[in-house]
């Protein structure tokens, strides 16, 4: 068995004080060892709650009803808390869209690196703020024992996203589900950003879903991918093939708009 | 920050000079003199002593005259002389603090240490039976009026059971017991005060500290710290928490001058000594020094309490700590 991971009919709802409304509808996907995969599809097409579901941190309000989600063969979804727990950080690790968001604000960049590495690794606080630092000059931050002791707000989006790289380099990643991180990044920054995780990829070895509304993105990134509408996945295949024969409507619209993007 | 802290305190000072202004002339604008009371004793009171009591008490100079008096001594920190029975009107106000400063702080320190558990654990359970049943509680608790709960409340722990006191401070024999006694005689009437001043702000805050802790947890890096692995215990403790508590710094500062306010209506239905039951008076009476004196101290607190809630909220919230300008 080579797929790492392996999502089969999964389906997921919001529950709303009344109705319940489905945000993800039967889906199928599979990553192989060491491949990036991209998601694509417009906003609320349920890219994000299918990724959160995958280490089971979904907001209170969604809920998956059914489905299965076999990591390395067991099934992510019946696992008890305390053994998926070991796995959220470790193996299957989140970088998100606008960094600074997703990082506290009354914690210092440094600490909250520090913090995971104490999560997953027997160290003292000595060494995980020591190694903390290591992990901000492996993802290309400038003069990393002064941002250590910066909070989020006073950095820039671009280092926020680099700081959230540093915390997935804390162990050995399997799996990096890469949602939109160059979403409200400038183009430069967007360019360092892709790169720092493609060589990091290829030095490490793991496996990636990135997700993006971007199809020029993942055509550069991906070699497969999924194209989701509406709780759906109304296409996959190689990128080749998507691009020379899109089926579904809504995948030749992605491609013709992004053929007159790149024209 | 020391700059900022003397131009917040110069700042106070136009401020209070408005408020001064203004609550003296109302006061003076209420009908009623504090010679009222004089001559409605004496009803055969001649026109010479009339004046006489008038001048006495500078009341037959015009208005701003009175206030320019007034606002002399006062610069000096020199609250005059009660108009009601000619003491210091410092000393009313100082004898009166203890009582009311210990009920408020200990109700404080009641409603903070039960309402927070109980937002917290409402909010990390939200729509369990704890979440229900403490959203009721709390609804019950903030909708009666406290006067009435003090009386039933007196009615069954200090009638019917003969448990508590039933009014005042200490008991008559208060002068005779030990230390230890005395301290107990206190306890014993303080407990409904105390008990009854926390109801309404224990079903506020409670309620406030549980929807912002909603909030908080329904935040980006919160999700973020759950896909770290962190369990749920330190996701909610070390991460929702702290940025839950942050908002409570102003309401706490905000609630400075309400420790020494004071409450009319407790402190009546108590028989309380305490400064609501002396403001209270002071209006009746008209003693326009000591009600100055009370208006001032109550501005002054207000504002110190604003200025300490800034500085303390830059203290414990980065982002206000070192601006918003990024690298």
């Amino acid at each position: 068995m080579n797929n790492l991971l392996e999502i089969k009919n999964l389906e997921i709802e919001f529950r709303g004080p009344k109705k319940r409304i489905p945000a993800v509808e039967g889906i199928s996907l599979a990553v192989r060892k060491n491949e990036i995969v991209g998601i694509v599809g417009e906003s609320g097409s349920g890219k994000t709650v299918t990724t959160l579901a995958i280490t089971r941190i979904l907001p209170s309000t969604a809920q998956v009803t059914r489905g299965e989600i076999f990591f390395e063969g067991n099934d992510l979804l019946k696992m008890p808390e305390e053994e998926l727990r070991h796995i959220r950080g470790t193996k299957i690790v989140y970088i998100f869209q606008e960094a600074t968001m997703y990082l506290n604000p009354l914690l210092t960049v440094g600490a909250q690196v520090a913090e995971t590495i104490l999560l997953h690794f027997r160290c003292s606080q000595k060494e995980a703020k020591h190694k903390a630092q290591e992990l901000l000059r492996k993802v290309c931050l400038p003069r990393p024992e002064e941002i250590m002791l910066d909070y989020p707000h006073q950095l820039s989006g671009g280092m926020n996203q680099r700081i959230m790289i540093a915390h997935v380099l804390c162990s050995t990643p399997q799996l990096l589900i890469a949602d939109e991180p160059t979403a409200n990044l400038d183009l430069d920054t967007e360019e360092e950003i892709l790169n720092l995780i493609f060589n990091l990829q290829k030095e490490l070895g793991f496996s990636c879903i990135f997700i993006s509304h971007n199809l020029g993105l993942i055509k550069r990134l991906c070699q497969r991918v999924y194209v989701m509408y509406r709780g759906k996945i109304v296409e996959e295949g190689a990128l080749s093939e998507i691009f020379a024969q899109p089926i579904h409507p809504h995948t030749q619209a992605l491609v013709n708009a992004h053929l007159r993007l790149t024209e | 920050m020391l700059n900022y802290i003397i131009r917040r305190l110069i700042g106070i000072i136009p401020l209070l000079f408005g408020i001064t202004i203004i609550s003296f002339a109302i006061i003076h604008l209420a009908p009623g003199e504090p010679t009222t009371q004089q001559e409605f004793m004496t009803p055969r009171i001649s026109s010479d002593t009339r004046a006489r009591l008038a001048r006495l008490y500078d009341l037959d100079k015009p208005l701003h005259i009175q206030y320019w008096h007034w606002l002399k001594r006062f610069i000096c920190l020199d609250f005059g002389r009660s108009l009601a029975d000619g003491r210091r009107v410092i000393d009313k106000i100082l004898e009166r603090i203890p009582v009311t400063l210990t009920i408020n702080i200990l109700a404080l320190v009641l409603i903070l240490s039960v309402s927070i558990p109980i937002g917290v654990i409402s909010a990390s359970k939200s729509g369990s039976l704890f979440d229900k049943t403490s959203t009721i509680l709390v609804f019950i608790g903030f909708a009666l009026p406290s006067f009435w709960i003090a009386l039933l409340l007196m009615q069954l722990f200090s009638v019917k059971l003969g448990w508590l006191p039933i009014s005042g401070i200490k008991s008559l024999d208060f002068e005779y017991l030990s230390w230890s006694g005395k301290l107990l005689d206190l306890i014993h009437h303080l407990i409904l005060p105390v008990f009854v001043s926390s109801i309404g702000g224990l079903a506020g805050f409670s309620r406030y500290i549980r929807q912002n802790m909603l909030e908080v947890l329904s935040q980006p890096y919160i999700t973020a710290a759950k896909a770290k692995g962190l369990s749920r215990h330190q996701v909610l403790y070390r991460h929702a928490f702290p940025n839950a508590l942050l908002p409570l710094v102003t309401i706490l500062g905000l609630s400075v001058p309400g420790l020494l306010g004071g409450s009319v209506i407790f402190e009546s239905i108590f028989a309380l000594p305490g400064i609501g039951e002396l403001f209270y008076r002071a209006v009746m009476m008209r003693d326009y020094n000591l009600i100055m004196a009370e208006v001032v101290l109550g501005a002054i607190l207000t504002m110190l309490g604003n200025l300490t809630a800034d500085i303390a909220y830059a203290y414990v919230d980065p982002r206000i700590r070192y601006g918003d300008g990024s690298r």
